[in-house]
């Protein structure tokens, strides 16, 4: 990186752990920062799409819509949320080839599944054989995203469903007194309104998320974990900066940023919390106070 | 091969009895339904351990956090605030570095008169150490829990307690903390739930899965990467936390109806499960 780190095995001291500390491999650890930011930004929108629709489904008057949204609901909740990390990357990633397979290979005529191998078409293959490394690596981190929103929008679908039955049921038949639709009523006064219950049991969820996201690790994304492993496992004389075992600092540098995000987190939430909370009675600020 | 051999070779295979090889091709629904089902083993034992042993630190850890005095307050919300700010897997990840660092002859400690070797081996292993790092997160989750009830305990109730002249030991014992468990209980449920979902990342997270005796989505994780197919392991194991999950509801539904039997009916809370607020 600079020119005094040319030759490391002359430095020592600080000066050593500076440019060991500058080294390709540190940038990109750095740079994993910045994927878990970027996943959580993308997934928390995501997530509360999943979710308004999922609550919207569940409250829907079409039974079959109901019942999916439901089962939506319950099952991600009573079943550990890493099972589904690691059943969605390989379904995910199975269900969108067999259909681009049906797409793209109508001539094909050997079965998808022979024995232990999934076979499609060449063209099917996502991301294609011939694609270069970003693309690999954006399609993994992008079905990952897929799968933390289908299971965090369970959650949120939830909470929000929960946000809707809060809102008083007067204020819903006031509106319809007034002649509105059932869409006109969700838009324009049980959405708002359900926003301020919503918060708290968001705001929860919002930490879960932040404390979820080391699974990335598992879903096969180069994160903070993976450069964690990799660059504090013990170095030999053969790499330009030997070192001992040191993944116990790293990992403990990973628990402070995880740390510090949660409690930046906490002290937005209950200010946010406030805020919202203003034009409510006594009772219903009483509600709304972040439970941990 | 029959179901029954199955269930006689691998039933107990994750305690390391029964068949030594693991099924390696042509697996049937039989195997991978028994095989998984062993793993749950090791997600109970992790799961009632920890929350017994748990349950007795959370309660202390509340008290301290509760506490007047400086010096037991502060640590303990540092505690807390440690382990429920970051997530479990880095925990685990952490506790193993940190274990594995321990010299492997033991560690001497000096009693004036001899000295006396403390093992340290048996850390590294799942056993013990997932264990440890599990009893400290749900304590810390837990204590949260106690010290939000703790703080609910009617005032009245206390002052009830003081006209009678109840002090100290006996008026915790009597009064403060079955109040606090009963406003606790629905969210302590709860935490129990989150807490058997959260023993499947124990062979995720560095622990070695010693002679491939490893818990249920462990094995469920292994028939996936050996038949390329997710559709049928997951479901089996999704099925076996919904079932246990159940039970749980169910255990504690019955201690929740006793603490609250001295109440009428239509005044007993009812367990609703507050899955909005998880962890």
């Amino acid at each position: 990186m600079f020119a005094a780190c040319t030759d490391p095995d002359a430095l020592d001291g600080l000066a050593w752990l500076g440019c060991y500390l500058t080294t390709g491999k540190h940038m990109a650890f750095y740079a994993s920062f910045g994927t878990v930011l970027l996943l959580l930004a993308v997934t928390a929108p995501a997530a509360l799409l999943f979710g308004y629709g999922g609550a919207l489904a569940a409250r829907s008057p079409v039974a079959p819509l109901r019942w999916l949204g439901k089962t939506y609901t319950a099952v991600v909740r009573g079943v550990p949320d890493i099972i589904f990390f690691l059943f969605f990357v390989i379904a995910l990633d199975q269900a969108f080839e067999w259909l681009r397979h049906k797409a793209l290979c109508p001539g094909w005529d050997q079965p998808i599944r022979q024995g232990n191998d999934f076979l499609v078409c060449p063209e099917a293959k996502l991301p294609l054989s011939s694609a270069p490394q970003w693309v690999h690596e954006s399609y993994g981190f992008a079905l990952a995203v897929l799968t933390f929103a289908i299971v965090f929008g369970a959650f949120a679908a939830n909470v929000i469903e929960g946000a809707m039955r809060a809102v008083p049921r007067a204020q819903l038949e006031t509106a319809e007194a007034y002649g509105m639709t059932r869409a006109q009523v969700t838009r324009r006064v049980l959405v708002p309104q359900m926003w301020t219950y919503a918060l708290p049991g968001l705001g929860n969820l919002w930490m879960i998320l932040i404390k979820a996201t080391p699974l990335l690790f598992l879903l096969g994304v180069e994160d903070i974990v993976y450069w964690a492993r990799e660059l504090g496992g013990s170095k030999t004389d053969i790499y330009a900066y030997p070192h001992p075992d040191w993944r116990l600092w790293y990992f403990l540098g990973l628990l402070v940023f995880y740390l510090a995000l949660t409690r930046l987190s906490e002290i937005f939430l209950a200010r946010l919390s406030i805020r919202v909370g203003r034009g409510l009675d006594g009772q219903g600020t009483r509600d709304l106070e972040v439970q941990g | 091969m029959s179901c029954v051999q199955t269930i006689q070779d691998y039933a107990l295979r994750s305690m390391g009895i029964g068949e030594r090889l693991l099924p390696r091709s042509d697996f049937t629904l039989c195997e991978q339904i028994v095989l998984i089902g062993s793993g749950l083993l090791w997600n109970i034992y992790f799961g009632v351990l920890a929350l017994l042993i748990g349950f007795v630190l959370a309660t202390a850890l509340a008290l301290a956090k509760a506490s007047p005095r400086r010096l037991l307050r502060k640590p303990a919300e540092w505690f807390v605030f440690v382990f429920r700010g970051s997530p479990l897997f880095i925990q685990f990840f952490l506790a193993y570095q940190a274990f594995v660092l321990l010299p492997r002859s033991g560690i001497e400690i000096e009693l004036g008169i001899t000295t006396i070797t403390a093992q340290t081996g048996w850390l590294t292993k799942a056993w013990a150490g997932a264990l440890i790092v599990l009893i400290l997160n749900t304590s810390a989750y837990s204590a949260e829990i106690f010290h939000g009830a703790l703080r609910s305990v009617p005032r009245r109730d206390m002052e009830a307690a003081d006209a009678y002249g109840l002090t100290g030991w006996s008026r915790f014992r009597k009064i403060t903390w079955p109040t606090m468990l009963r406003l606790a209980w629905p969210s302590y449920t709860n935490e129990a739930i989150f807490l058997f979902h959260a023993t499947t990342l124990v062979f995720f997270s560095s622990f070695p899965a010693w002679q491939q005796r490893g818990d249920a989505l462990y094995y469920a994780n292994y028939f996936a990467d050996k038949t390329f197919n997710p559709f049928v392991p997951y479901p089996i194991v999704a099925v076996y936390f919904i079932a246990l999950s159940l039970c749980v509801i169910g255990l504690f539904g019955a201690v929740n109806r006793r603490l609250n039997r001295h109440l009428p009916g239509q005044d007993r809370p009812r367990l609703r499960l507050r899955l909005n607020l998880i962890r």
